[in-house]
């Protein structure tokens, strides 16, 4: 951790509507520089949140610090942030070269200074030759580029976007990813991005902010999160995980061996066992669970297995295989080489688990989806 | 971009219209020709023509009529009621506009019981919504009833048939033609577009004039048009609340038509007063042109 201040400083936010409590009691440091998502599915605060940091919500309890000034109670046009709007919200009577340059016309920055910062902007996101066109002229990639350049004109401590990319087709939108990245590097700009979108929370962020009911499920970097999930909701909710009730049978130093749902009996890490409950959660990642026509070397678990479903998916199949013991996984393979082995519905095969993919996890207060099929 | 023929690429949806679009317009044509056209042209010939001494309307062309509108009696009268139409406008404009945007804010539910309440007095005839303004106003009136019970006054005040009354009774007819258009233009406002507007540093003022205002400002030129535009002309509240001390061009123009039974020059009056409306309203569309660019 960098011991320099923190850029946002969010402590003990708790934001209610009536008797809805949609921000519940969160603490979060965000520092300079970073690239942080709030991720999470609808109605799970993030938006609320965000709302706080720009200043259209105020917390019912907690405080909120942007690069040091305590802005808990500032109006939003008193802040130094700004934001990114979902419907982008670009001003349908002003052009797009009055779009973005209206934050600065606001600050009263003189007219050569503000025209030589737009000009700047509008090459940074590649608008030139749209500088007069009216909003309902451009495209929707067009429309995102003018509200994010809008957004980045005054230079604001914060740069906040609330799902921006989630109106653009897919291709678009991964290419607006890695536009998005590229420029928050150049920028050098804390950046709080909203998205409901996993995969597009992993391929940007620095941290990601797992939110679930209100409540912060887990803070960490995209490969933490995605290796090392707490929670049920937090494994199964990034990536697609297997999720099993496990019960614990007997303790042997830092292994245990447990029995999953369907009885198969499996040794695990007990590390992250919660402390005297005799049950949890296990969970491994589908691409986790070796596939093989022999018995898996260098796996602590190994076990015979029937393949019951086979779903081609191009590059990767996705196989369904039930244990002899009667424990269903969700398994990747990747459709390689024809030199290598396939497998297909109905093959008897081996399944490996190893030490270090399984990770046993916390019960979620609503699990959005334990032992999916 | 690959557009198709006919398309209108700043707004794919327009067509032009096609023969069931003519057919279905047509009853519209008929009652436009029927009822705005011809009379307009009617009243344009009368205008030209000149009376008989029995009131008769005679073919013969002239200018006369049109010299006398421009006579300072005349003048004076057209100035008062641009002047009382104006003043109505203002009142209903400050009054209107926030009801409008504020029913606009509203949910659903509340909105619609909000815009009843709006509309309410069109269930009632005007006339009788005017005559019952009298009976609050008069000297043994309600209101004056109401003060001297409190003690708030020694003796009946003298409301009715003042100017002031008049501006009542305008104000009170017309505000709903405000509330409406603005509320209309209000509520497609996108809240997002205000709240970019504070997020890019705007305080509530520039907010104000620099995102709504623009964005209701089709609501407030439609609600300025109907308030104004009507309130010139109107010549039934100006009787009835006025007495005759306040004459309006509605009340000239009425008289020429009945006791004074000259025709060509009510046409003349009505014409110049329709004149007035155009430009009117071309320099509310040069205003919002101006104002969008």
């Amino acid at each position: 951790m960098p011991d320099t201040e923190p850029m946002i400083d969010l402590r003990n936010v708790t934001k209610r509507f009536g008797a809805f409590t949609a921000v519940d009691d969160i603490t979060l440091q965000i520092q300079a520089g970073e690239f942080l998502t709030l991720l999470g599915p609808s109605g799970c605060g993030k938006t609320t949140l965000l709302r706080m940091l720009s200043g259209f919500e105020t917390p019912d309890v907690g405080s909120i610090h942007i690069a040091g000034e305590e802005v808990t109670h500032l109006a939003p046009y008193r802040r130094n942030v700004n934001q990114v709007f979902q419907s982008y919200a670009l001003f349908p009577h002003l052009s797009v070269r009055e779009n973005i340059g209206f934050g600065l016309r606001m600050q009263k920055v003189s007219d050569v200074e503000s025209r030589r910062r737009v000009a700047e902007v509008i090459d940074l996101v590649a608008l030139g030759g749209f500088e007069d066109r009216m909003p309902h002229q451009l495209s929707g990639g067009q429309r995102q580029r003018v509200a994010l350049a809008r957004a980045i004109v005054p230079r604001p401590a914060v740069l906040l976007l609330d799902e921006p990319l989630s109106a653009l087709d897919a291709k678009l939108r991964h290419q607006m990813q890695i536009e998005l990245k590229r420029l928050q590097k150049h920028l050098g700009m804390t950046f709080v991005f909203v998205t409901h979108d996993q995969e597009e929370a992993l391929t940007m962020s620095d941290r990601i902010a797992v939110f679930n009911q209100g409540r912060l499920e887990q803070l960490g970097t995209a490969t933490d999160i995605y290796h090392q999930p707490r929670t049920a909701f937090v494994a199964d909710f990034i990536g697609e995980a297997n999720l099993l009730e496990a019960e614990l049978l007997s303790r042997d130093g830092a292994t245990g061996l447990i029995r999953l749902d369907g009885g198969l009996e499996v040794r695990v890490p007990l590390s992250a066992w919660p402390l005297d409950e005799p049950r949890a959660i296990l969970s491994v990642r589908p691409e986790k669970v070796c596939i093989s026509s022999a018995p898996v070397e260098g796996a602590q678990n190994s076990f015979e297995a029937t393949i019951t479903e086979e779903i081609f998916q191009g590059a990767i199949d996705h196989l369904v295989v039930r244990t002899d013991a009667g424990t269903v996984f969700n398994a990747v393979v990747a459709n390689e080489s024809a030199m290598m082995q396939a497998f297909h519905e109905g093959d008897r095969v081996w399944c490996g688990l190893h030490y270090d993919d399984v990770v046993i996890v916390r019960a979620s207060p609503k699990p959005a989806g334990v032992a999916k099929p | 971009m690959q557009t198709l023929p006919g398309v209108n690429p700043e707004n794919p949806h327009a067509r032009r219209p096609g023969l069931a679009g003519w057919l279905l317009l047509a009853p519209m044509i008929v009652w436009l020709l029927l009822f705005v056209v011809a009379p307009m042209a009617i009243l344009l010939v009368y205008s030209f023509c000149s009376r008989d001494d029995l009131g008769r309307v005679v073919f013969s062309f002239t200018w006369s009529n049109y010299a006398r509108v421009f006579d300072p009696i005349y003048l004076q009268v057209l100035g008062r009621s641009v002047l009382y139409a104006a003043i109505t406008t203002a009142i209903c404009l400050a009054a209107g506009f926030p009801a409008g945007w504020f029913i606009a804010r509203q949910r659903a539910a509340v909105r619609n019981r909000l815009l009843l309440l709006v509309m309410i007095p069109f269930w009632t005839s005007f006339l009788i919504r005017t005559y019952a303004w009298i009976t609050i106003l008069k000297s043994e009136g309600l209101l004056n009833a109401t003060l001297l019970a409190a003690r708030a006054i020694p003796a009946p005040l003298e409301m009715l048939y003042t100017p002031a009354a008049v501006m009542v009774g305008l104000v009170y007819a017309y505000l709903p033609f405000m509330i409406l258009p603005v509320y209309g233009s209000a509520e497609k406002l996108d809240n997002a577009l205000v709240d970019a507007a504070h997020d890019l540093g705007a305080g509530p003022v520039r907010a104000f004039s620099e995102v709504i205002i623009p964005l209701t400002w089709p609501g407030i030129t439609a609600g300025v048009l109907l308030v104004f535009v009507p309130a010139i002309g109107m010549f039934a509240i100006t009787d009835l609340m006025g007495g005759a001390k306040v004459a309006m061009i509605g009340n000239v123009i009425q008289n020429q038509f009945t006791k004074a039974r000259n025709w060509p020059f009510g046409a003349a009056l009505g014409i110049v007063f329709t004149l007035l409306f155009v430009l009117t309203y071309l320099a509310l569309q040069w205003r919002g042109r101006r104002a969008r660019t």
